[in-house]
């Protein structure tokens, strides 16, 4: 793909609210998740939930939107000046012509659950009045949302493929681009807590105790979070400008939520990525590392396959936990950080690195010279795609 | 921008596949109403084929439909759904409802939005990018952009794959599609037969089917808003649709045999 200018990005998660505070987080190596529950749920593990979130209010023209997904938006929209510089964007650009592409997994599910649980203390046939569906929901809910508070109308898309989801609005919006659908992009992703993937997780066996252990010969796990991030791209970036310089997507054909064991669909959507770009420039890979035996084991294959056992890799959702349809752009957001900073972070929370895996998982933090970053996403029903960050030639 | 379509598959009440539409879809018969009859994906594997829920079904039917004849393993594709698998989430949501919450697995993984997706490349054994894009009503337009630039960006040909499904009750109430559909369309690069597809963005009111037989079918599920072009497709005859995109925006599609 052409490199695409990140002219302005911001992420929220349970690590902090804007750039900065996830910088200082990471070098802090201060963990977002807390051993906690999430409203009544009774199970035992650890949560990566956004502070504030209840307080959080929408502009009054949008209240229909109001449920704890929008609401997150609302929160991550705010930070790093990301409004204004949408705002100036659109003074340039015409809101006809800048596209939104906004990743999700559940959008406003959890206002579906209330509803359900109303409904069903009110032995009542019906759901309640109040719920709306298209605009909480809906898995549209998300990028109308979004379109409508940055007063855009250029081609809009929610993107749902699962954990991929939000690694994938790069390459939709780099196609869009290139089409000529629309001149510039915000693209994003935003996943809240909910009963769904909680309870859901759990009924698969994924979810772990303990807090998780990405790349941990112990690791029994992920631990779920919640989170939000945007990016604005712009085509024909200045040389030197942090841009998106590949965006590579594939499937593993294999099974609805197990990876390919040999890896080699996420191995396919690394080497797309990649491109024409010389492998040996990749300075960090941000790894998809969910802490599951499965993933971690499956990832650390294929990550060997394409660049062999030297680059330094970590997982970083010791601090967010996984934020699934959100992980993309939070991960994307910390890949850019990398880039700004040099500042490689470790594999927070392991303790031993599994003697299995192969590639070279940072277990101490440190500085580096960064060329390019890679950031891995991987999702329910085999789909991968793999994000390449560097600075534009 | 431009790209051909190569093919097309439809699965609707009364519509029930290409070959049996076409005269329909011309203007050369009478649309008939008539019930759905049900439909087990010849492509799935057993193991899948019993999990698989009825939206993924629904969307397995237009896609067999369009690419017999094809190498559907070489295709890349884009699922556009609406709302996916609502009798899922009414199960779900039902189990987390209760004081003690237990949810099925297999539920759990058709729960997310491309799962019609992530069957239809195992079971087509195609390793190529596949996108799932939701838009609400305008969700086949949204995932027709996505297809045709993934003509431009891709070596395969492009496989988009609209469907949704009637909700059960009590979310029937609050998302009320009226009938189960899905439409499926075959793209390439450039031009090419049986006719070329430009897409521009813009235009005035949103073209209504020319058999006014059809409007309650286009109106009643977000994947038949395809319908007045694949009019022009099943008759070879050249015209132009405009269809209602997102937010206040429209999309205008010529089509030319």
């Amino acid at each position: 793909m052409k490199p695409l200018a990140v002219t302005a990005y911001t992420v929220t998660s349970a690590a902090g609210h804007g750039r900065a505070a996830h910088l200082d987080a990471l070098r802090a190596e201060r963990t977002g998740l807390a051993s906690q529950a999430f409203e009544d749920a009774t199970l035992p593990c650890w949560i990566g939930a956004v502070a504030r979130l209840e307080s959080v209010a929408l502009p009054r023209a949008l209240a229909a939107f109001d449920c704890r997904n929008n609401r997150l938006a609302e929160l991550t929209l705010a930070a790093d000046g990301f409004l204004e510089a949408v705002a100036r964007a659109r003074a340039r650009y015409g809101a006809a012509r800048i596209g939104v592409f906004v990743g999700t997994s559940t959008s406003g599910v959890r206002q579906t659950e209330v509803a359900y649980r109303e409904r069903r203390a009110a032995a009542s046939a019906a759901l309640p009045d109040w719920f709306d569906y298209r605009t909480t929901q809906s898995t549209y809910s998300i990028a109308d949302y979004t379109r409508a508070r940055l007063g855009l109308d250029g081609v809009t898309a929610a993107i749902s493929a699962a954990c991929a989801s939000s690694a994938k609005v790069f390459a939709s919006a780099a196609r869009s681009i290139e089409c000529g659908f629309c001149d510039a992009a915000v693209v994003g992703g935003v996943d809240s807590l909910c009963l769904t993937t909680l309870y859901g997780f759990n009924a698969l066996q994924l979810v772990s105790a303990d807090i998780c252990r990405p790349a941990d010969a112990e690791r029994k796990g992920l631990s779920l979070g919640e989170a939000g991030g945007y990016a604005l791209l712009e085509r024909d970036p200045a040389g030197g400008a942090f841009a998106c310089l590949g965006a590579g997507e594939s499937s593993d054909a294999h099974h609805m939520s197990q990876p390919r064991p040999d890896g080699a669909g996420a191995a396919l959507a690394m080497r797309r990525a990649l491109g024409a770009h010389a492998l040996e420039r990749v300075s960090y890979i941000n790894l998809h590392g969910t802490a599951t035996p499965a993933n971690d084991s499956a990832e650390d294959t294929a990550v060997t396959a394409v660049f062999g056992t030297t680059v330094p890799c970590s997982s970083t959702k010791g601090w967010t936990g996984h934020t699934l349809g959100a992980a993309g752009i939070v991960e994307a957001a910390i890949s850019l950080l990398v880039l700004e900073s040099g500042f490689l972070p470790r594999s927070l929370n392991t303790r031993t690195k599994d003697p299995k895996l192969t590639a070279d998982v940072l277990l101490a933090s440190r500085t580096a010279t960064v060329d390019c970053v890679l950031s891995n996403s991987f999702g329910f029903g085999g789909t991968n795609c793999a994000l390449l960050f560097g600075r534009a030639p | 921008m431009r790209c051909a379509l190569k093919a097309f598959g439809i699965a609707a009440p009364g519509l029930p596949g290409q070959a049996a539409a076409r005269s329909v879809l011309a203007g050369a018969a009478p649309y008939l109403p008539a019930d759905e009859t049900p439909y087990a994906p010849v492509l799935l594997p057993p193991n899948e084929r019993r999990r698989a829920t009825a939206a993924v079904r629904q969307a397995f039917r237009a896609a067999e439909d369009a690419v017999a004849g094809l190498e559907p393993g070489t295709l890349a594709s884009v699922f556009a759904s609406s709302d996916a698998d609502m009798a899922v989430l009414n199960r779900i949501c039902t189990a987390l409802a209760e004081p003690v919450r237990l949810i099925s697995p297999t539920d759990f993984h058709n729960s997310v939005h491309n799962a019609a997706s992530g069957y239809w490349s195992i079971a087509v054994q195609a390793m190529a990018p596949t996108t799932t894009i939701a838009a609400y009503d305008a969700s086949f337009v949204a995932g027709l952009l996505e297809a045709a630039a993934l003509t431009r960006d891709l070596e395969e040909d492009i496989l988009l794959v609209a469907y949704d499904a009637v909700a059960p009750a009590p979310l029937f109430d609050a998302r009320p599609l009226t009938l189960n559909a899905s439409v499926a369309l075959v793209l390439a690069r450039d031009a090419g037969a049986p006719g070329t597809l430009s897409i521009e963005s813009g235009g005035e009111s949103e073209t209504p089917c020319a058999n006014a037989a059809l409007e309650p079918l286009r109106r009643g599920n977000p994947a038949l808003r395809a319908l007045p072009l694949l009019e022009l497709v099943a008759a070879g005859r050249a015209g132009r649709v405009t269809l209602r995109g997102t937010g206040d925006s429209r999309v205008t599609l010529e089509f030319a045999p």
